[in-house]
């Protein structure tokens, strides 16, 4: 890790987002974009949701009458080629993740920087409380997540992107012969497709309050650091009284 | 002084604001050449699931699994002239055609079908538009008929050729498919007669149906008239391999 550098009148700069980090997060950004289309595009052709093994069709448990066509790729209607681009960028997806994963077990990022301490975990009513007047860390401890941060990555990290591609390979007919268990343990392909909407319905969500949290919280350095991997830091009155 | 971190920052925040635009950006999805690269992803899946699967089963249910509500997608009821014909004398005189590159060409009536060596399974079928039905499906084995028909070497995929139009007119372009041999010699590949115990009704594809139970419904050919042994199906229909894969859908659709 580059050592912080001093800009001067109590501005630094420090390393926040370590290349790998920075790069495999935009490409995951490219598929989830093109994944939630296409993925519209898909539901679009039957565009009704069931549980259990098969479709009851006079009884859905819930159906989409209109999807825009602002939200699918390609625009008009066409299942083949939504099919073409879903499994293409599922495969880049999953690869790139693959990555991702990888480096933060292997550098200790998980660790170090994503797994709440003892004392975040202690801090978390009164982090709640901050968030929801909208006043985030400044100054040192703007150097880590803070707890709510941390726990909706792993959120993400470990929970919806996984369930994201397990349900995703659940639907295929050839892995349910080769990993038949995949679909039993959800209760059928019919949940599984179900669950997999789901779980794309939670990322939007997810992006959208953390594409929100970003603006909020400074977008210009937000950005920088998740581009050039430097955060700035303005050290706040107690900051430079320490010792 | 020039800042390298800024001049960074803007190239990356370009590409980012170029984004969104991706999505709408209709032309890309029509590019050949999109698509050629795209299209290199049906070739990792088949790939990799036939490594992982091998000869692996699909999944069978029980009779109370059985959907009473099994959607019949495609053509339903084929205009064929010589398919109404056979249907009006309960396809008596219906002979199936197994020939291209096989040694012993073959003409196999109902009866001769029904007096071969069969496999019964209740298996879902998956759509490619999403949804699933589930079924009960007796057959004879396709792995018999070739071995009766006795492919020649350079034999490596098998065309199923159809009675149907999806038009439903008696000059459609008529409905086609084709397996390789792994799937072909599957254990739960097999011509069907009878659905739920019942012959199989003109919607699901009387008089015989293929069930390729390890991929999309689009894959099982209904109406099938005859089933021709070829080294490549470039010279078939667009040279895509099928009916839907000609219009833009995975020649493999186990996914
Ligand atoms: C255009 C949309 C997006 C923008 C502008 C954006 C921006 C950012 C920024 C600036 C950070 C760094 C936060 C910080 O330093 O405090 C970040 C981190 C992160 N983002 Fe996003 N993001 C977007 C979409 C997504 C999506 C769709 C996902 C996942 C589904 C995602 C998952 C993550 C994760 C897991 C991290 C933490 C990574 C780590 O530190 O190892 N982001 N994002």
């Amino acid at each position: 890790m580059p050592a912080d550098r001093d800009r001067g009148q109590g501005r630094i700069d420090t390393y926040r987002h370590p290349w790998v980090v920075r790069i495999t997060h935009w490409v995951n950004v490219l598929c989830v974009v093109i994944l939630v289309m296409s993925g519209l595009q898909i539901l679009r052709a039957h565009p009704h949701l069931y549980w259990g093994l098969a479709s009851t069709f006079d009884d859905p448990w819930l159906s989409f009458p209109n999807i825009p066509s602002w939200a699918t790729l390609p625009s008009w209607q066409d299942l083949a080629r939504g099919r073409r681009w879903h499994f293409f960028f599922a495969w880049l997806f999953v690869i790139n993740g693959l990555i991702y994963l990888a480096y933060i077990l292997i550098w200790g990022r998980l660790r170090r920087v994503l797994f709440p301490t003892r004392a975040d975990i202690a801090d978390i009513p009164h982090s709640v409380v901050e968030h929801a007047k909208l006043k985030f860390p400044e100054g040192e401890a703007v150097r880590r997540y803070n707890v709510i941060q941390k726990l909706t990555y792993l959120a993400v990290l470990l929970v919806l992107l996984p369930l994201m591609l397990f349900t995703g390979l659940g639907m295929s007919p050839g892995m349910n012969a080769a990993a038949p268990w995949m679909i039993e343990i959800v209760g059928g392909r019919q949940s599984a497709r179900t669950l997999h909407f789901i779980a794309a319905a939670g990322i939007v969500i997810f992006a959208i309050v953390h594409v929100l949290l970003v603006v909020l919280s400074g977008p210009i350095n937000n950005m920088r650091a998740m581009i050039t991997g430097w955060y700035r830091i303005r050290l706040t009155g107690d900051d430079r009284a320490e010792p | 002084m020039p800042n390298p971190d800024r001049r960074r920052l803007l190239l990356g925040a370009g590409g980012l604001a170029a984004l969104p635009l991706l999505g709408s950006c209709d032309s890309l999805a029509r590019n050949e050449q999109v698509q050629c690269t795209l299209a290199t992803a049906e070739k990792a899946t088949k790939r990799s699931q036939r490594a992982l699967a091998r000869q692996a089963l699909a999944p069978e249910y029980e009779e109370k699994d059985i959907s009473d509500d099994f959607r019949a997608n495609g053509s339903v009821d084929p205009a064929a002239a010589e398919y109404r014909a056979l249907r009006a004398n309960n396809f008596r005189d219906y002979r199936l055609i197994v020939d291209g590159l096989v040694e012993r060409p073959l003409a196999l009536s109902l009866t001769d079908l029904r007096r071969m060596p069969s496999r019964t399974q209740i298996t879902k079928h998956d759509c490619v538009e999403g949804w699933t039905s589930i079924g009960k499906w007796k057959g004879a084995r396709l792995s018999h008929i070739l071995r009766q028909a006795r492919l020649r070497p350079d034999a490596k995929y098998l065309v199923f050729h159809c009675f149907d139009a999806l038009s439903q007119t008696e000059d459609g372009e008529r409905y086609y498919t084709s397996i390789d041999l792994v799937d072909a010699f599957h254990e739960q590949t097999i011509l069907a007669y009878e659905m739920n115990d019942e012959i199989l009704p003109i919607k699901h594809g009387a008089p015989i149906r293929l069930r390729l139970e390890r991929q999309l419904g689009y894959k099982m050919a209904k109406y099938v008239k005859r089933i021709e042994a070829v080294e490549s199906f470039a010279h078939i229909g667009r040279g895509k391999g099928g009916y839907w894969e000609d219009r833009g859908y995975e020649w493999y659709a186990g996914v």
